[in-house]
């Protein structure tokens, strides 16, 4: 096994006894972007000299026995929807293709800190909008597992290089499924933290009350220290949860005797790919033969959930995409126009893609006068009933378990026609960024020599039970 | 005039913070563009905002002061439109549920009584950023410049409530204006100074049939600075809706602007092309709460209100009304009278030096009470002697001139002779003899009946002696010489 195909506990474990050192951990990352990028096109930008600066400075901090923090000298790649201090930031966009931050995002700032060592900026749907990665502005992500394949969306880029080993550890961020379907359709583990878990300063922004940033990894113990690193009360964003607990990686090994798992009955309905359903259902016997107890649980207004999502989603995108306005930053049109009202219609027309402009109107509708009340504040309202089932049914168990996608990863193009088709893939994921709760996405096997994914929803800022049940389960299946 | 005005307000107030609404940007005046910037005030992508509870603070403030109802919870809320000085394509403002609603703002009425004009609420709102034009206009410019330092400055937006008692005349509107100003100055929310843009205001105008109960059509005149301004603006308003409601037509709803140069106002845009903001809580932040601790301890900041003022030194110092308004119209020369009164037996002649020779002073040097040389405890000091009858009233004003320039006190200038009065009566009657020899023409008038001319031997006296002697003897031994 190459360095760059280690988990990061294990790389750490040898760095800090001098067996190797980042340099080599970081140069065999960059052999491996080198070999697969013209396959998958996993990165938008790659920083290979910054990322050797780095590397040479955490070997310093490890030759003179400095106190390090775990990810010390561990490569990172970041999904260009975090700014990146003087690093082009493009959030797979055209009206921010030359964009360069004057600032770090608060999660970046973090990883930095803890002497991480930072490749580059992974590709996404164009500001998050997207289940595929095909909506860059830059070109799709291929899927290792097949490159004809989509890796899912939007964190198609930090997916696909976990899974290619381009990177050891990568950041993502999930609005309505973005992390947990590409890392799903990738065969790797990726975590959307609860709400307001980690700061969303510095994250550009889709759906303010929806986003969260959050770890992808090959292993849910790398998840869970990438987690550590990134989560926090920051002054900067309001929406952040004030003092937290954290720890995960403390209860990590507990395993799952006597922890109540629901299945959610409305999850295991038709139109979920019945191999899929098999796979979840082995893995979650499997957590049974080991201690867990299974409960059936109901979430009724399961169905209500993708409209809700769609309209406070695109309302809240319409409002925060108003900044693009080719005025203090950004693409602005070459094009002699008249006026301000011309230059702005004009830059924004050339520098959104089609999907952004598609739901910039469909929000802008849902927020106007005459509308507001039946599309907005009903949704809204349906946010909460939906957030509600899931308060009641956490009393019931103390996780549950779900698909991540209805069926596995569909071929490049498969689904760009229909975009109302390609809505429909999020229905086991939005859910969980309306009621704000914190989903893990793990593999569970594959169909069709595809990945299969496997979703563990836990109550709110228990992110220790759902790592852990996840930690068993993986450990489970290596064993088998 | 058979219709009579509705005029309501809607006045923008520039908060007197040291940082701005939602970001820890320095407010500055008059810095270089683009000066005073960060990510947040910039909209930078990814950037948030930051509530500044100072601001918070001084919205409750206002509130207290306006008598209105205090929110328990209040939401900010995005109001979403797109023009180059507003950098996120949306104002953070606030809409359902604001701080303040339901006050009032007590004026004299034109009939004389007072009027109770109603405040509908106040909210908190940031500012936008400045646009600068190439040329003279937007319409002869080739391009613009945009400075974002003032982008984000938290402003007040205090509304007022055309269904409890709108002002009814210009000079209601005036005097609302005038009294709202001096109360959010006395609570030190704002400085409000109109030519800094601190003070701002939209006003809204309609007319009806004398003693209608419902609303005629109502024009907004946007962005109106000085009162003089909105004078004007108003003036022509009630021509213009005047008119063409007696010919029988229709006022349109619309927004206006007032043309500084013709002194018109003019449509800016009709109701159709109203925008519509589409208005949603912001999600970026939380609920405000203002607690009762809270309130109480803000509640607890409010100084003595101008009108309660007045009452209380009227009743104290039996000061002439007149006087006191223009002692209490700014709380800083309301406290300067508040030190010095308990050392002053003539509080009378205390508030008359106050008013006239100190403000002279002031004025000539371009100062305010605030940076005033002179301490209370020093000009009270002047005062008493001159009361004592120790100096003459020409004398403590060169005194207070000295005091100002050198910064000592009166005591130490007792010892130049310059301000020693003249009392030997020997020194007085040489100095009167010499003026009846040098105008008989006066004397003569007098001896046939003329007083006048009595005032102007006296000055003659003053003159000879500089001032310093006592303007009282000088007149007695005159009418004595005289046999008058």
């Amino acid at each position: 096994m190459e360095l760059c195909d280690m988990s990061a506990v294990e790389l750490g474990r040898l760095l800090r006894k001098g067996e190797i050192t980042s340099r080599e951990v970081t140069l065999s990352a960059l052999r491996r972007i080198e070999e697969k990028e013209s396959d998958l096109k996993a990165y938008i930008t790659v920083t290979a000299d910054l990322a050797l600066e780095m590397a040479d400075r955490a070997d310093r901090r490890f030759r003179n026995g400095e106190e390090v923090s775990p990810l010390e000298g561990i490569p990172v790649a970041v999904k260009d929807v975090l700014c990146t201090e003087g690093i082009r930031t493009t959030c797979g966009s055209r009206i921010l293709a030359d964009y360069v931050p004057p600032y770090h995002a608060t999660a970046v700032r973090k990883v930095l800190e803890s002497g991480a060592v930072l490749l580059g900026k992974t590709n996404m749907d164009e500001f998050g909008m997207g289940s595929s990665t095909e909506n860059s502005a830059f070109g799709p992500t291929h899927n290792p597992a097949d490159p004809e394949r989509v890796p899912g969306g939007s964190s198609g880029g930090s997916a696909a290089a976990v899974a290619a080993g381009e990177t050891v550890i990568a950041l993502g961020s999930d609005t309505g499924g973005s992390i947990r379907l590409p890392a799903a359709y990738c065969g790797v583990v990726g975590l959307k933290p609860t709400y307001g878990r980690v700061s969303r300063f510095g994250l550009i922004a889709y759906a303010s009350s929806l986003d969260q940033v959050g770890p992808i990894a090959r292993t849910v113990e790398d998840c869970a220290l990438l987690l550590e690193c990134v989560s926090g009360h920051d002054r900067r964003d309001t929406t952040s949860a004030g003092a937290q607990k954290r720890g995960f990686a403390d209860t990590l090994k507990r395993g799952v005797r006597g922890l109540r798992i629901g299945l959610p009955r409305e999850y295991f309905v038709e139109g979920l790919d019945p191999k899929i359903r098999d796979r979840i259902l082995e893995a979650v016997r499997l957590l049974e033969r080991n201690g867990g107890r299974i409960v059936d649980v109901s979430l009724p207004h399961t169905k209500y959930a993708i409209s809700a999502y769609y309209l406070i989603a695109t309302a809240e995108a319409s409002s925060n995409l108003a900044r693009y306005d080719g005025v203090r930053y950004g693409y602005r049109t070459d094009r002699d126009v008249s006026d301000t009202v011309r230059m702005v219609e004009v830059t924004r027309s050339e520098g959104f893609g089609r999907e952004v402009k598609r739901r910039i109107i469909l929000g802008t509708y849902v927020l106007s006068a005459g509308y507001y009340d039946a599309y907005y504040l009903k949704a809204q309202k349906v946010r909460t009933l939906v957030k509600q089932d899931f308060d009641r049914a956490l009393e019931l168990v103390d996780c549950m378990i779900a698909p991540v996608s209805p069926f596995s990863p569909f071929r490049l193009g498969e689904k760009t026609e229909d975009p109302l088709q390609m809505y429909l893939v999020d229905v086991y994921t939005v859910s969980l960024n309306l009621a704000g709760l914190p989903g893990l996405s793990l593999p569970c096997g594959n169909a069709d020599g595809l990945p299969v994914g496997m979703q563990i929803i836990g109550r709110p800022f228990d992110e220790a039970t759902v790592l852990r049940v996840g930690y068993a389960y993986e450990q489970m299946r290596a064993l088998e | 005039m058979e219709f009579e005005p509705v005029i309501c307000f809607e006045t923008h107030v520039e908060l007197k913070t040291n940082r701005k609404l939602f970001c820890d940007c320095a407010v500055t005046y008059d810095a270089a563009p683009n000066s005073s910037i960060c990510p947040v005030c910039t909209a930078q992508p990814g950037a948030l905002p930051i509530l500044n509870r100072k601001a918070v603070e001084l919205a409750l403030k206002a509130g207290l002061a306006l008598d209105c109802d205090i929110n328990r919870l209040s939401r900010f809320a995005r109001k979403n439109y797109f023009y180059p000085d507003l950098p996120k394509g949306y104002q953070i403002s606030q809409y359902e549920r604001p701080f303040c609603e339901h006050g009032h703002l007590e004026i004299p009425g034109d009939n004389g009584q007072t009027h109770s004009v109603g405040i509908r609420r106040i909210h908190l709102e940031e500012d936008a950023g400045k646009l600068v034009h190439s040329a003279s206009s937007l319409g002869a410019s080739d391009f613009s410049l945009v400075d974002y330092n003032r982008a984000g400055v938290p402003l007040l937006e205090i509304v007022g409530d055309h269904e409890r008692n709108p002002l009814r005349s210009l000079q209601e509107a005036r005097t609302y204006l005038e009294k709202l100003r001096q109360i959010i100055r006395y609570i030190e929310v704002s400085d409000c100074i109109i030519e800094k843009g601190q003070f701002r205001s939209d006003v809204n105008i309609s007319l009806r049939k004398k003693g209608a109960r419902d609303f005629g059509h109502r024009a907004e005149i946007k962005n109106m600075t000085s009162f003089r301004f909105i004078s004007d603006a108003l003036e022509y308003e009630i021509k213009r809706q005047s008119e063409i409601l007696r010919s029988g037509g229709v006022v349109l709803q619309e927004t206006r602007l007032f043309d500084e140069q013709r002194k018109v106002t003019v449509p800016m845009r009709s109701k159709e092309d109203a925008p519509d903001y589409r208005y949603f809580p912001d999600p970026d932040l939380v609920e405000v709460e203002a607690g009762r601790d809270l309130i109480n301890r803000i509640r607890e900041t409010l100084p003595e209100m101008p009108d309660q003022k007045v009452l209380r030194l009227t009743g104290e110092y039996g000061i002439p009304r007149d006087d006191i308004l223009i002692l209490t119209r700014e709380r800083e020369t309301s406290d300067y009278f508040a030190a010095c009164a308990p050392q002053c037996r003539d509080t009378v002649r205390l508030g008359r030096w106050i008013i006239r020779d100190l403000f002279n002073l002031l004025n000539e040097k371009h100062m305010t009470i605030v940076d005033c040389p002179v301490g209370p405890g020093d000009f009270s000091e002047l005062i008493n002697l001159l009361d004592q009858g120790a100096i003459t009233d020409p004398m403590a004003r060169s005194m207070l001139k000295e005091m100002f320039d050198r910064r000592c006190t009166p005591e130490s200038l007792l010892t130049d002779s310059a301000y020693r009065p003249i009392k030997d009566p020997h020194v007085l009657e040489k100095y009167a003899e010499e003026v009846l020899a040098e105008h008989p023409e006066a004397v003569s008038k007098i001896r046939n009946g003329a007083m006048e001319p009595v005032n102007f031997l006296v000055g003659q006296v003053m003159r000879k002696t500089k001032g310093k002697a006592d303007a009282k003897k000088v007149r007695s031994l005159i009418q004595e010489k005289l046999g008058i």
